[in-house]
């Protein structure tokens, strides 16, 4: 990576509450992080930590209760003008989990491919459109033929490749992939990681990526970012992450990841991660860079223990 | 642990009839079980591996038959049992199963603690207080704090993690000798699937049971087995000690299998990936199944079915490459990184 990284996508603060206005659950409480131009980031964390409803959150399928999301130097959370939702729904794209749901079962490749070019600014005729269908599914590995076909008629590998397509067919600048892999077998796994880092070099895209899977998140991603229960615990370059972990939520998540090697087995019991080892009372946590790039949520007392690990680790 | 087999599969083949078609779904498979180890069987969706495993307790779908071959355990031909009064006999109390799904696997409508003492009941014929009892230990066995109040609660009350370890309670609730664990902790997360591994390995080392894990997550695998077999089209292709069959497979099925992990890929760089989708089931499979996605396969792969080879007295693979006269293929050049402590 280049020292001059642009930032393309900046969240300030984010908040996203769901539930009724008189009793919120606060999914999201208050998240910052910045991704930068051509980049892949990564967003771990187990069920129910809100890293799905962040990735839903920037391409406004949700709404935000506070804070910002700065796309390309604009705001486009809340309030926005007409033409500037059109601009971020054709720049910033989302591919799905479930190749099986996330696909119109009525409708043919042809529609669900090019269904995203209606709702753009720009008017095609059919001609255009059919070209730029063909085209899109040829840069997934797919067959132009495939168009007048339905989803049904696909593998599951065939079918996140469609997802990628009708993603790719708007020509955006941003993918929120949302744990894009996860319901694929290990072999059809490779080929869709592969198809991913292509695009991502060919035309400079930029993927923020969301899963649970550790190993496969520090194969494809940058920089990670660990949240747990709506906060973020700790952000930093991939390996340094998994090196050098300082929060104890990241170190119990790294540790519980078996290795594909029988002579690293774990024994003895795993690590836990119990949230009464902080002591919040009074010395409040914070969020801030301990080193340059590396991010972690503590307080004071621990913000001194952190600083004394990493002077260890060199 | 010692080498006598407690459960031993010959020859099985297993079909399906689907839409009119018949789907060979388990082709030829023996398997020798051995008293107290763990075995894991890998493979992708649809190789078979569920399937086989079903066979061993008459779970399978009314549209499946045994086509040949037996299934031996305790002197007992499983594979001829036909009435459910038969399996009966069989099913939780020689052999329990651990599914998938916690959501799915318990029954919304009736609280945990009826859940497990109805298999309490029906197999081990106690009622009332002996069986409430035999409810709250089972339950503190797998870990659930307050074991009594926890008993009185329904399945919505738990979480993922504390539901899988009820379903687990149920398996144990007749002391079986040996525990299927199909894809235990696939809808777990990863701290959770971490606590619920560690778990089962206590129990197996407490109440020395056989156990066999059904997975296609090969860090589980690495972690739990004592023997790995993997399964490819409905047949077992390699089979060995864990060590064996990581450090140095020779199916070149298995090579493709462990260079595909993102574990061995190198950032920027291409991650390995097999090429095409398994063979159809509904066709007979000429020679090796896998021959078809091998860009190295032999001529002969395609003609003969190949034997299982002894590579070691515990470690056997159905390829010709370990046949005198084959040329001298080397394993995928990645497969050293999976010894070195880099992954760790």
């Amino acid at each position: 990576m280049s020292e001059e990284r642009k930032i393309l996508l900046s969240v300030r603060d984010m908040k996203v509450d769901f539930g009724s206005r008189r009793k919120p659950f606060h999914a999201v409480k208050g998240v910052s992080f910045d991704i930068y131009r051509g980049e892949t980031f990564g967003l771990v964390g187990e069920s129910g930590s809100g890293k799905t409803t962040i990735g839903r959150a920037i391409i406004r399928i949700y709404e935000t209760a506070g804070g910002e999301v700065i796309f390309d130097g604009q705001k486009i959370n809340g309030k926005i003008s007409k033409e500037l939702d059109r601009q971020v729904t054709r720049k910033i794209q989302m591919i799905f989990q479930d190749p099986m749901a996330s696909l119109n079962e009525r409708a043919k490749v042809d529609y669900i491919v090019s269904e995203g070019l209606y709702n753009s600014d720009r008017k095609f005729t059919k001609e255009e459109r059919a070209e730029k269908v063909r085209r899109a599914l040829l840069d997934v590995g797919l067959l132009p033929e495939f168009a007048s076909r339905f989803p049904h008629e696909f593998s599951g590998g065939q079918r996140q490749r469609i997802g990628i397509a009708r993603a790719l067919i708007m020509e955006p600048e941003f993918i929120v992939a949302d744990e894009p892999i996860s319901a694929l077998d290990v072999s059809i796994r490779a080929q869709v990681l592969n198809l991913l880092s292509e695009l991502q070099k060919e035309r400079g895209l930029t993927y923020l990526f969301i899963s649970h899977d550790l190993s496969v998140m520090r194969f494809i991603c940058d920089r990670i970012a660990v949240i747990h229960k709506g906060l973020l615990m700790e952000l930093g370059e991939t390996e340094l992450l998994f090196r050098h972990p300082l929060h104890p939520y990241t170190k119990a998540l790294l540790s519980a990841v078996p290795m594909p090697s029988p002579d690293c087995r774990t024994e003895g019991p795993p690590l836990i991660y119990d949230e009464s080892v902080h002591d919040y009372a009074t010395d409040k946590p914070f969020w801030a860079e301990i080193e340059p790039g590396h991010f972690v949520r503590a307080n004071q007392k621990e913000w001194a223990a952190y600083q004394e690990e990493l002077k260890k680790n060199g | 642990m010692d080498q006598e087999p407690i459960l031993s599969v010959q020859h099985l083949n297993v079909k399906f009839s689907l839409r009119g078609k018949v789907l060979h779904a388990i082709r030829d498979v023996s398997l020798d079980l051995y008293k107290g180890e763990t075995l894991a069987i890998v493979g992708e969706s649809g190789s078979g591996k569920s399937v086989l495993t079903k066979t061993f307790m008459g779970l399978m779908d009314q549209n499946g038959w045994i086509d040949s071959g037996s299934i031996l355990y305790n002197g007992q031909d499983l594979a001829k049992y036909k009435t459910e009064k038969e399996w009966l006999t069989i099913r939780g109390k020689e052999i329990a199963m651990v599914l998938q799904d916690p959501m799915t696997s318990l029954n919304p409508l009736k609280t945990i603690g009826m859940q497990i003492e109805e298999a309490i009941v029906l197999h081990q014929h106690v009622t009332g207080p002996v069986a409430h009892k035999r409810v709250i230990d089972l339950l503190s066995d797998v870990g659930i704090p307050e074991p009594e109040r926890r008993s009185r609660q329904y399945p919505h009350e738990f979480s993922g993690g504390m539901r899988q370890r009820v379903v687990i309670a149920i398996a144990m609730a007749c002391n079986p000798k040996i525990l299927i664990c199909d894809e235990p902790t696939t809808a777990l997360d990863v701290t959770i699937q971490a606590q619920i591994l560690h778990l089962i390995r206590d129990l197996v080392h407490k109440y020395h049971l056989t156990t066999v894990y059904i997975t296609h997550d090969l860090g589980v695998v690495a972690n739990v087995a004592d023997r790995v077999a993997v399964m490819y089209a409905g047949d077992i292709v390699e089979i060995g000690m864990a060590r064996e069959v990581f450090y140095d497979a020779k199916h070149p099925y298995t090579w493709a299998l462990l260079s595909s992990l993102p574990q061995l890929g190198v950032k920027g760089e291409k991650l390995f990936s097999i090429q095409g989708t398994p063979p159809s089931l509904f066709q007979e499979i000429k020679g090796d199944a896998f021959a078809a996605r091998n860009p190295q396969a032999l001529k002969i792969d395609f003609e003969r079915r190949p034997p299982l080879f002894e590579v070691s007295p515990t470690h056997f693979a159905r390829t010709w490459l370990l046949h005198p006269d084959a040329p001298k293929v080397d394993p995928p050049p990645v497969l050293q990184r999976l010894k070195q402590e880099e992954l760790a």
